[in-house]
């Protein structure tokens, strides 16, 4: 079986790894290889995050160029930034809440207007979903459930390797049990979204 | 995955662990007594997860106040007959080196492994240095591992080594080792001992001249006698043996080299080096024997390169070697598939560039990580800058140090001028005060304080140098994930410690002038920089406000939040521009706004704001601002 490779981008402090821990387990209880590549360290104060991810037999978590399944981009000028790791079969899975980098003002580039971002996606991608994860987040009862937004929003994307319920025992496995009644809702809330937009 | 499943998993169960977790269960699984270290990326979570297990495992943990300190607890453990492990960044290994140089001469009684984490590419380090060298220059055996399948295993196989020759064994990571996750077989624990006892034995454990020379004719002995192990290693292993080219290649380097092959059904043979020094040149040169041309693959000296033309030229082989030095794969930085597959296309002659990608055509603004929203460091910043602009001092220079506040490099702060390493902020600050006339501010963090500041903060008094320290106190070591230091109540076990004064230290340093100040009292620390800058010799600055990343501090202004009056508001933007605090943005219609969610509530930005345009409202009950 070829592995499927998920690329993972956004901002430090977003739940990124978390996230790819979620559903490494999954993979793993499921009997799949899996590896991941984290980051982890200075870039994670406000700077540019990536995980990479491969689920099926593999060596190195590292994707080449142009070879993701699938990317979740957990912030718009991200998932611009994440374009070299897509193909035309590629599909995106995009949180449209923008972080704007902290010294923007300085800065000789702007931050590009969303539109452009998206149809910049649209143009080289596959499919490409984007919601307001951080809103639907909110909705669902914590900002902080954002990434499971985004988590459910992945296992709406055909051929993903992993099925809800095994995503969903997964995170009773590695999330807070109180927060579990939110981060499920924001799951659901992700996943119908982006069903809808098959 | 419950971080303590590490210690209760059972064997033959399997744990989804990071590199550096697999470190900590290859320590369990070995009866590691005594574990040491100074947090440093990419080898910080080791002492995370022992922190929190140490005590339930019935072990020794501490973060020790540097690398050197760390090396040599885990010598002395060692020396009494127990496991012991000691673990840091590449770049610490350099602060250790000087009691590793001895440790091989002196050997080891129970087993000790020493592991390195090196950071190719620089993720969050000053340097990309190849620890490699110092198995060599130590002449002490060193094992690289690939996975943390691997990482778990070779920690076990090192104990074993270790006690059989009596020798401090290097275990070498790469960030994408560290920090790489993936599914781990766990093996059975091992009880640590509790005790062990030193017994005397001066011809072997004090390197004056005499001893020295002896010891080091026996390390030479032992490490011939390692020689004829790594040479038949199972650790060495051929893999797909198939065609005339070969590939050599260790760590990371070797899961590129193989999904590449794999992915790409290529004929060359691959010869996986994994016990690495000695040197395994007798399995090197029956590699070659079956291959006209090889490719070296490693991060990120070319150490094995030249080992193996060594090879070529002793046995004065017709094979010829393609690799950095040759400029078939790049001389720096890690490696990923794409250059693998490039590099080999060039070795080949053909062009085996991946798919064509996609370039996007938008300039995109950068992201640098920055200081957190409310930082206590970007306060002090912005205070220091506003008292020597209030002063008419504009010819500063900042040498800075390691840690969070290094991002004061960026725009707007620029107060990082000079930086080599741990503890640099000061000892180069002596230099700059007596090489020039510019005045000297420089910046240091409290764990790096106890880390390296110390000496060079006596020399400054002693050969009276003229300069502003800061001492930014902000009560953890924050970069690598908040582990405690001896300016804290607790040690690296979670017990209670006695908590080392930094004030007194400096008191007793000799320093005359030491001013403790609130970072977040705007007005008050900028009279105090004001003050420390006039001072005719060395004036030390505490500033104390704990990091924002403290879950367990009381945090200010729950019940308010903060809100830009637009009508006062004249866009001026100091807030942006000057303070640049992360939560602080203009919106799309060119108003300046307040994300409440990043906001820390600090109200840095209220005493800064010219126009006092910035206010705290009280949230009231149904959550709207009044
Ligand atoms: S982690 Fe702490 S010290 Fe580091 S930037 Fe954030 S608030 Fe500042
Ligand atoms: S109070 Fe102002 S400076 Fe402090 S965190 Fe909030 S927005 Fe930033």
């Amino acid at each position: 079986m070829h592995p499927y490779h998920i690329y993972i981008s956004g901002v430090g402090g977003q739940g990124i790894i978390k996230t790819s821990v979620i559903m490494g387990e999954a993979a793993m209880k499921k009997g799949l290889p899996v590896v991941v590549g984290e980051i982890h360290g200075m870039s994670q104060r406000g700077g540019v995050v990536s995980t990479q991810m491969k689920i099926g037999v593999s060596h190195s978590p590292l994707i080449e160029e142009g070879n993701a399944d699938l990317i979740l981009a957990f912030e718009p000028l991200e998932a611009v930034r994440s374009l070299k790791m897509i193909n035309k079969d590629s599909y995106v899975v995009m949180n449209t809440a923008p972080i704007y980098p902290f010294n923007l003002s300085q800065s000789e580039n702007s931050y590009p207007d969303l539109s452009t971002i998206l149809s910049e996606l649209r143009s080289h991608a596959k499919k490409v979903m984007a919601m307001d994860a951080d809103e639907m987040a909110q909705k669902a009862g914590h900002i902080l459930s954002m990434n499971m937004v985004m988590l459910g929003g992945a296992a709406a994307v055909p051929g993903f390797p992993l099925d809800k319920k095994s995503i969903i025992k997964s995170m009773h496995d590695n999330l807070p049990e109180r927060s579990i009644p939110i981060n499920l809702k924001a799951f659901e809330e992700g996943f119908k979204f982006c069903m809808s937009k098959l | 995955m419950n971080i303590k499943e590490i210690l209760t998993g059972q064997e033959h169960d399997k744990l989804f662990l990071l590199g550096n977790e697999a470190a900590v269960r290859g320590a369990l699984e070995s009866g590691v007594a005594v574990a040491t270290t100074y947090p440093g990326t990419p080898s910080s979570e080791i002492g995370n997860v022992l922190s929190v297990l140490a005590k339930d495992a019935g072990i020794y943990f501490e973060f020790s106040i540097n690398e050197k300190v760390a090396l040599e607890v885990a010598a002395a453990a060692s020396a009494s007959g127990l496991r012991s492990f000691t673990f840091m960044k590449h770049v610490g290994v350099n602060v250790a080196s000087d009691s590793l140089m001895s440790v091989a001469y002196t050997s080891v009684q129970g087993g000790m492994v020493i592991l390195t984490a090196d950071d190719p590419s620089m993720f969050s380090s000053q340097n990309e240095q190849d620890n490699r060298y110092y198995a060599r220059l130590a002449n002490i055996p060193l094992l690289e591992a690939s996975n943390p399948q691997e990482v778990k295993d070779l920690m076990k196989y090192a104990y074993e080594l270790s006690e059989e020759f009596k020798l401090p064994v290097i275990l070498r990571t790469t960030t994408r080792v560290s920090h790489m996750r993936g599914v781990v077989e766990l093996g059975q624990l091992m009880g640590a001992k509790s005790k062990g006892h030193f017994d005397k034995d001066p011809n072997r454990f004090v390197p004056v001249p005499a001893t020295a020379r002896i010891m080091h004719k026996n390390l030479v002995k032992k490490m011939d006698k390692i020689g004829v192990l790594s040479n038949n290693s199972s650790l060495n292993p051929i893999y797909n043996k198939r065609g005339n080219i070969g590939i050599v290649t260790s760590g990371s380097a070797y899961n590129y080299v193989m999904d590449v092959v794999e992915e790409n059904d290529l004929p060359v043979n691959v010869l996986k080096i994994t016990f690495s020094y000695p040197f395994p040149e007798k399995r090197v040169y029956e590699f070659l024997e079956n291959v006209e041309r090889v490719l070296v693959v490693e991060e990120v000296d070319p150490i094995m390169e030249k080992e193996i033309m060594a090879v070529v030229g002793k046995h004065q082989l017709n094979k010829i070697i393609h690799g950095k030095l040759d400029g078939t794969l790049p001389m720096i930085y890690e490696y990923n598939p794409d250059i693998i597959l490039q590099g080999l296309g060039k070795m080949m002659g053909v062009e085996m560039a991946a798919k064509k990608t996609v370039k996007t055509s938008l300039e995109l603004p950068k992201r640098p990580p920055t200081l957190c929203p409310g930082c206590p460091h970007r306060a002090a910043y912005f205070e220091v800058k506003k008292a020597a602009e209030n002063l008419n001092m504009n010819d500063l220079i900042f040498p800075t140090d390691i840690g969070c506040y290094t991002l004061g490099i960026e725009a707007p702060y620029e107060v990082a001028d000079y930086l080599l390493s741990m503890g640099s902020s000061i000892g180069t600050s002596c230099g700059f005060s007596k090489a020039t006339l510019q005045t000297v501010v420089s910046f240091i963090g409290d764990s790096t304080f106890f880390h390296a500041g110390i000496p060079p903060l006596i020399n400054a008094v002693h050969n009276k140098n003229k300069f502003v320290l800061v001492i930014l106190d902000n009560r953890t070591t924050a970069m690598t994930g908040g582990q405690p230091h001896p300016g804290l109540p607790v040690d690296g076990m979670g017990l209670e410690a006695p908590e080392l004064s930094i004030p007194d230290i400096v008191r007793a340093c000799g320093v005359e002038f030491v001013e403790i100040i609130n970072p977040l009292n705007v007005a008050k620390s900028r009279e105090i920089f004001e003050q420390a800058l006039q001072f005719d010799k060395l004036a030390v600055v505490i500033s104390q406000y704990p990091c924002m990343l403290i879950k367990t501090v009381e945090k200010k202004g729950k019940n308010i939040f903060l809100q830009v009056q637009d009508d006062i508001c004249t866009n001026c933007n100091t807030c942006t521009t000057e303070l640049s605090c992360p939560a602080i943005y203009t919106s799309d219609n060119g108003k300046t706004r307040i994300d409440e969610l990043m906001c820390r509530k600090c109200s840095v930005c209220v005493q800064i704001c010219p126009e006092k345009a910035i206010r705290a409202k009280r949230i009231n009950k149904s959550g709207e601002g009044e």
